[in-house]
C-alpha cells in the first residue's frame, strides 16, 4: 500500500514536471530538439513478411529527411517498436508510442484488424497515424491519413479488367480471403458491385481461411471444378505467409494464369520472394506502384533503397525490392514533414489541418495529393502480371491519379455518408 | 500400322496446306508489335488458314522468345538471333523490347498452336492438343478446322476427343436431329465443362427425347466426374494426415511412451525445417550440380540435429522433473520459447525459402479430374517409411524392448538390469529426432518460420490425445481420421469452420472417452 502511494506520487511529481516542461517549450524560441516519430509494423510473426520493410522504408525516409537539415530545423528521431503480428499488442505498442515517447506521428500498421485494435488509441490520445496500406475503406477518422488505395483505388479496378476483353472476359469470380475484415469487407463490396454488373449469386465463390493457413489442396480443387461452369477468375486477398503455400497448391495443381487467373491485392515484389513465380507467370496484381514502373522518380526511389539497404544491412539487401506499401510509406512520410512545415509546428490539430492538399512526386511517376478533405491519396492504378522473375509486367493502367471513396457507393447506406471525418 | 498412320497424316498435312497463306512478314509484324486487337487477328487469320508452318514462330511466341527491335522482329534463341521466317541465323540489335503480351493473348496463342496441332502427324501431340481445347471458347474458324481434322482422324482417342468437342457447340444448334446426336455423344465425357453445358441446355430443352438423352447423359457425366472429385477429397484427407502423423509421431513417442508433455515439440520440427534450410543452402553454395537431392542429405541432418537438442533438453531440464506434468509443461514451454528466440536471433524473424526439388513439382494425372501432386505423393511416402522405422525400433530392436518395459514398469525395469535413465535419454532423443524428420517435410509444404512450431503442436497433442496415449497404431487412425474428416468437413463448411467443428469434436470425445481411441488395458495405464 505504501509502495503505492510512493509510485503515485512519483507520478504526480512526474506530470507535474512534464506539465511545467510543456509550459515552459513553447516559450523557448528555437527548439533544436528531436522529434520523435512512431514506426509501428510487425517485425515478427504472421505478417512480418510484409511489414519489415515498411519498418526499413519509414527509417529512410526519416534519414533522408534529417540529411537535409530536418524539419523545422530540428532532427527527427526514430522510435521502433515490434507489435509481432499481435493485434491486442498493437493497441498496447501505439498507447506506449503516444503516451511514453510522445511521438509527434506514428507510421504503420499492415492488416485493417491492427489499424482497428489501435484506433481508440489514437483517438484518445489525439494522436496522428499514416497507415500505408490499401484497406476495404468504411471508415474516415480525423486522425489518420490513408496513403495506401481504397477499393475504387484498387479491388474495383482489377475486377472491372478481368472482365473486360483483353483482361479474359471472365464471368464467374472466386473471392478468396484470409478470415479477417478487410477481405470480408472488400467482398462485400465486390459481391455488390458485381451484382451490378449483372453477375449472379450462384456465379461468385466466397471462401476464407484462417490466419497462417497453410494448407490449400480443397480450396483449389473447388476452384478447379467453380471453372468448369465458365471463364472464372480468383479475387484474392489472402495476407501475409499464407500467400506462399497458396501460391505453391496452384502450380502444383497445373492451374495456370491463362485458364483461372488469380489477381491478388496483398501479394507484390516483396511476397513474391519466398516463391518460385515460374509457375505464377501470368497471374495478376493491383497496386498503385510497381517496382517495374519507368520514370525517372521510381529509377530514383530504387535507387536510393538499394543504397539505404546496403548500407544498414537489411534483409535481402544483396537483391533490393520495392514494392506499393514502401511507396505509400514514403509518400506518408514525406507529405507529414510537407504539412509541418507548413503549420510551423507539430501540433496534431494543426498538422492534420495542413496535410489536406500537400502533392508529392511520387514514385509512381504521377504526383499524389492529398484530398482537401477525405484523408485519402488521389493515386493511380496500375494492374500487372508476375513475370518470371518475380517483377510485374504493366498490363492495365488509369490515365491518372483516381480520388479516393472511401465510404464504396457500392454499399447501401453509404450515399448518406460524409466524404470528410467528423472532428471529435 | 505406324507407316500407314504417318501417311495418313503427311495425306492430312498436304489437303490443309495447300489453299494456306504463309505465314509473312506482315503478320509476323502484327503478332510481335500490334496492338491487342491486331494480335487477335494475326492469330484468326493463322487459324483460318489452318498454316501449319506458323507453329515454330508462335511457339517461341509463348516462349518469350520473341523480341521486337528498331524496325525488325527476331527471335532470341541463348546468345544469337533467329529470322522469325526463313529462321536463318542473324546478328543480335543491341535494343531489343520484349513483345507485350498479356493473359488473354498467351490463352489465345497456346489454342491457336492446339488447333493447328490438331494437324500434326503425331497421334500423341493432336491427343494433346485435344486435350488443350477442351475448354477452349470455338469460333466458327477453329470449328471449321476440328470438323476437317475429325474427318481424316484415324486414331479413336482423338477422334472421340474432337467429336465431344463438336458435339458441346452443337448442343446448341437449331437442329433437332443434331441435338440429339450431339447430346448423346456427349455420354462418355468426363468434363466438368460439358456438365455445365448439358445442365444449361436440359434448362431450356423442350423436346422430350432430347431431355431424356440430355438427363441420362448429364448423369453418366455426373457420376465419373464424381469418382474423381471424391477420390481428390480422400486424397488431400490421407495427404493431410500424413503430416499430422508425422507431427504426432515424436509426440506419440515422448508424451504416448514417456509421458513427458513436451511443449517444445514443435520448436523440434521447426529446428528441423531449418536444418533443410541449412542443408538447402550448402547444396547450393558447393554441390550445385546435385541441388535436387538435398532432401536425401536434409532428412539425415535434420534427425541428428533435433535429436541432439533432445539430450540436451532431457538432461538439462525434463530428467529433473519426470513425474510431474505441470512443471514439465511450464518448462518445455519455456524451452521453446528460447528455442525459437534462438532461431529468431539466428535466421532473422522473417520466413526462409525452402525450394522444392524439381521431382517434387507436377503431377501424376490419373482422372481427367484427379491430378495428384508428386511433392504430396512423396510425403505421404516418407511419413509411412518414418512410421515403420518407429515401429521397428520399437517392437523389434532391443532398445525398443527397454523403451517399453520402462514405460511398463520403471522399476521392475531397473531391478533387471535396465539403465532406465539412459534409456529415457534415447526415447527422448528418438521422439525429437522425429520431429525434425517431420519439421523435412513440413518445410515442402508451408512456411519455414520461428514460429512454424506453432502451428502444429495443438495438431499434434490433439492426434496423440485422440489416438490413445501409449499407443502408435492410435495415433496413425487418429491421424487419418482427422485428416480425412477435416477435408470432407472443410469441403462442405470452408476452412474456418471445419477449424472449429474438430476442435469441438475432441472436446467431446475427450469427455466421453478420456482414454483416446485405444487405451492400454489394465495396470499399464496407470
Amino acid at each position: 500500500m505504501k509502495r503505492r502511494i510512493v509510485v503515485k506520487s512519483l507520478g504526480f511529481v512526474a506530470a507535474g514536471a512534464l506539465l511545467a516542461a510543456g509550459a515552459i517549450l513553447p516559450a523557448r524560441a528555437a527548439d533544436k530538439s528531436p522529434i520523435k516519430v512512431g514506426v509501428l509494423h510487425s517485425l515478427s510473426g504472421t505478417m512480418a513478411i510484409s511489414e519489415t520493410v515498411l519498418k526499413d522504408t519509414a527509417l529512410m525516409a526519416i534519414e533522408e529527411i534529417n540529411a537535409k537539415g530536418g524539419v523545422l530545423g530540428r532532427k527527427l528521431e526514430p522510435v521502433v517498436v515490434d507489435p509481432a503480428s499481435n493485434w491486442p499488442l498493437f493497441a498496447e505498442k501505439a498507447r506506449q508510442l503516444l503516451a511514453t515517447d510522445k511521438v509527434a506521428v506514428v507510421f504503420g500498421c499492415w492488416t485493417s484488424v491492427s489499424r482497428k485494435s489501435v484506433l481508440p488509441v489514437f483517438k484518445e490520445l489525439d494522436g496522428l497515424l499514416f497507415y500505408p496500406v490499401q484497406y476495404e475503406g468504411e471508415e474516415l477518422e480525423k486522425n489518420v491519413f490513408y496513403t495506401g488505395a481504397a477499393p475504387n483505388q484498387q479491388a474495383i479496378p482489377a475486377v472491372e479488367y478481368l472482365m473486360s476483353k483483353a483482361g479474359g472476359g471472365a464471368k464467374r469470380f472466386v473471392l478468396l480471403g484470409t478470415d479477417y475484415v478487410y477481405p470480408r469487407t472488400t467482398n462485400k463490396i465486390l459481391r455488390a458491385f458485381l451484382r451490378s454488373k449483372g453477375v449472379a449469386d450462384a456465379d461468385i465463390m466466397e471462401e476464407y481461411t484462417p490466419f497462417g493457413h497453410s494448407d490449400y489442396q480443397t480450396i483449389v480443387a473447388n476452384i478447379k471444378k467453380f471453372a468448369s461452369g465458365g471463364k472464372t477468375a480468383v479475387v484474392s486477398t489472402i495476407n501475409g505467409d499464407s500467400n506462399v503455400p497458396f501460391y505453391k497448391e496452384l502450380g502444383n495443381a497445373g492451374l495456370k494464369a491463362t485458364e483461372v487467373p488469380v489477381v491478388a491485392f496483398s501479394v507484390g515484389e516483396e511476397e513474391l520472394r519466398g516463391v518460385d513465380a515460374k509457375p505464377l507467370v501470368g497471374h495478376l496484381a493491383a497496386w498503385n506502384y510497381f517496382m517495374s514502373l519507368k520514370n525517372p522518380a521510381n529509377t530514383e526511389f530504387k535507387k536510393k533503397w538499394a543504397a539505404y539497404a546496403k548500407a544498414h544491412g537489411v534483409a535481402n539487401a544483396d537483391k533490393p525490392l520495392t514494392n506499393d506499401p514502401m511507396e505509400a510509406t514514403y509518400i506518408g512520410v514525406n507529405i507529414w514533414k510537407q504539412a509541418v512545415e507548413k503549420a510551423k509546428t507539430t501540433d496534431v490539430d494543426k498538422v492534420i489541418a495542413a496535410v489536406g492538399g500537400q502533392k508529392f512526386e511520387a514514385p509512381s511517376g504521377f504526383t499524389a495529393e492529398m484530398d482537401e478533405k477525405n484523408h485519402h491519396l488521389h493515386k493511380p492504378v496500375f494492374i500487372g502480371e508476375v513475370k518470371a522473375d518475380g517483377q510485374f509486367n504493366v498490363v492495365w493502367k488509369t490515365p491518372g491519379p483516381v480520388r479516393a471513396q472511401p465510404w464504396s457507393p457500392f454499399i447501401p447506406g453509404n450515399d448518406k455518408k460524409k466524404d470528410q471525418p467528423d472532428a471529435n | 500400322m505406324r507407316m500407314l498412320r504417318l501417311f495418313a497424316g503427311l495425306a492430312m498435312l498436304a489437303v490443309f496446306c495447300a489453299p494456306a497463306a504463309a505465314l509473312d512478314r506482315g503478320a509476323i509484324g502484327r503478332l510481335a508489335s500490334g496492338d491487342a486487337d491486331e494480335q487477335r487477328q494475326a492469330l484468326d487469320a493463322l487459324v483460318a488458314d489452318n498454316d501449319v508452318s506458323a507453329l515454330p514462330f508462335l511457339q517461341d511466341l509463348l516462349a518469350d522468345r520473341v523480341k521486337i527491335g528498331a524496325d525488325t522482329t527476331i527471335i532470341v534463341d541463348g546468345d544469337h538471333g533467329l529470322d522469325p521466317l526463313e529462321r536463318a541465323p542473324v546478328a543480335l540489335p543491341s535494343d531489343l523490347e520484349d513483345v507485350s503480351t498479356s493473359n488473354s493473348l498467351r490463352l489465345a496463342i497456346e489454342e491457336s498452336i492446339a488447333a493447328l496441332e490438331l494437324l500434326s502427324p503425331d497421334p500423341a501431340l493432336r491427343l494433346e492438343a485435344v486435350k488443350r481445347l477442351q475448354n477452349a471458347e470455338l469460333d466458327e474458324a477453329r470449328l471449321a478446322l476440328i470438323a476437317k481434322a475429325e474427318s481424316h482422324e484415324r486414331d479413336s482417342a482423338v477422334r472421340d476427343g474432337l467429336r465431344q468437342m463438336r458435339a458441346l457447340s452443337e448442343l446448341q444448334s437449331g437442329d433437332r436431329a443434331m441435338r440429339l446426336a450431339a447430346a448423346k455423344a456427349l455420354r462418355a465425357s468426363v468434363s466438368g465443362r460439358v456438365r455445365e453445358a448439358l445442365k444449361a441446355r436440359l434448362a431450356s430443352e423442350e423436346d422430350g427425347e432430347i431431355r431424356v438423352a440430355l438427363t441420362r447423359s448429364l448423369r453418366n457425366v455426373e457420376s465419373s466426374l464424381a469418382i474423381g472429385e471424391n477420390l481428390g477429397i480422400v486424397f488431400s484427407g490421407v495427404s493431410l494426415a500424413s503430416i499430422l502423423l508425422l507431427a504426432a509421431l515424436g509426440l506419440a513417442v515422448t508424451y504416448g511412451l514417456m509421458g513427458v508433455i513436451n511443449m517444445a515439440h514443435g520448436e523440434m520440427m521447426m529446428i528441423g525445417a531449418y536444418a533443410t534450410y541449412v542443408a538447402q543452402n550448402c547444396f547450393r553454395a558447393y554441390l550445385p550440380d546435385h541441388f535436387q537431392w538435398y532432401l536425401a542429405a536434409a532428412a539425415p541432418v535434420a534427425f541428428v540435429v533435433a535429436a541432439l537438442i533432445g539430450v540436451v533438453i532431457e538432461r538439462m531440464v525434463i530428467r529433473f522433473l519426470y513425474g510431474r506434468a505441470l512443471e514439465t509443461l511450464l518448462a518445455t514451454w519455456g524451452v521453446s520459447l528460447i528455442l525459437m528466440q534462438t532461431v529468431r536471433t539466428m535466421f532473422g524473424a522473417q520466413n526462409v525459402q525452402v525450394e522444392n526439388p524439381a521431382w517434387m513439382s507436377g503431377r501424376v494425372f490419373v482422372m481427367e479430374n484427379l491430378q495428384l501432386p508428386y511433392n504430396r505423393i512423396v510425403i505421404i511416402a516418407f511419413s509411412l517409411a518414418v512410421l515403420a522405422l518407429v515401429s521397428f525400433l520399437l517392437a523389434r530392436t532391443r532398445l525398443g524392448l527397454f523403451v517399453r518395459a520402462v514405460t511398463q514398469n520403471r522399476t521392475m525395469a531397473k531391478c533387471v538390469g535396465v539403465d532406465s535413465s539412459r534409456i529415457d535419454t534415447i526415447a527422448f532423443a528418438l521422439g525429437s529426432g522425429i520431429a525434425g524428420l517431420a519439421g523435412v517435410a513440413l518445410s515442402q509444404v508451408g512456411n519455414v518460420g520461428p514460429d512454424l512450431g506453432q502451428h502444429y503442436i495443438v495438431d499434434s497433442f490433439m492426434v496423440v490425445v485422440l489416438g490413445g496415449v501409449g499407443q502408435l497404431a492410435g495415433a496413425v487412425y487418429a491421424a487419418l481420421g482427422l485428416g480425412v474428416a477435416g477435408k470432407i468437413f472443410e469441403n462442405l463448411a470452408g476452412a474456418v469452420l471445419a477449424e472449429i467443428a474438430l476442435l469441438v469434436f475432441l472436446i467431446v470425445f475427450i469427455q466421453k472417452r478420456p482414454q483416446g481411441l485405444f487405451a492400454l488395458g489394465g495396470r499399464q495405464a496407470d
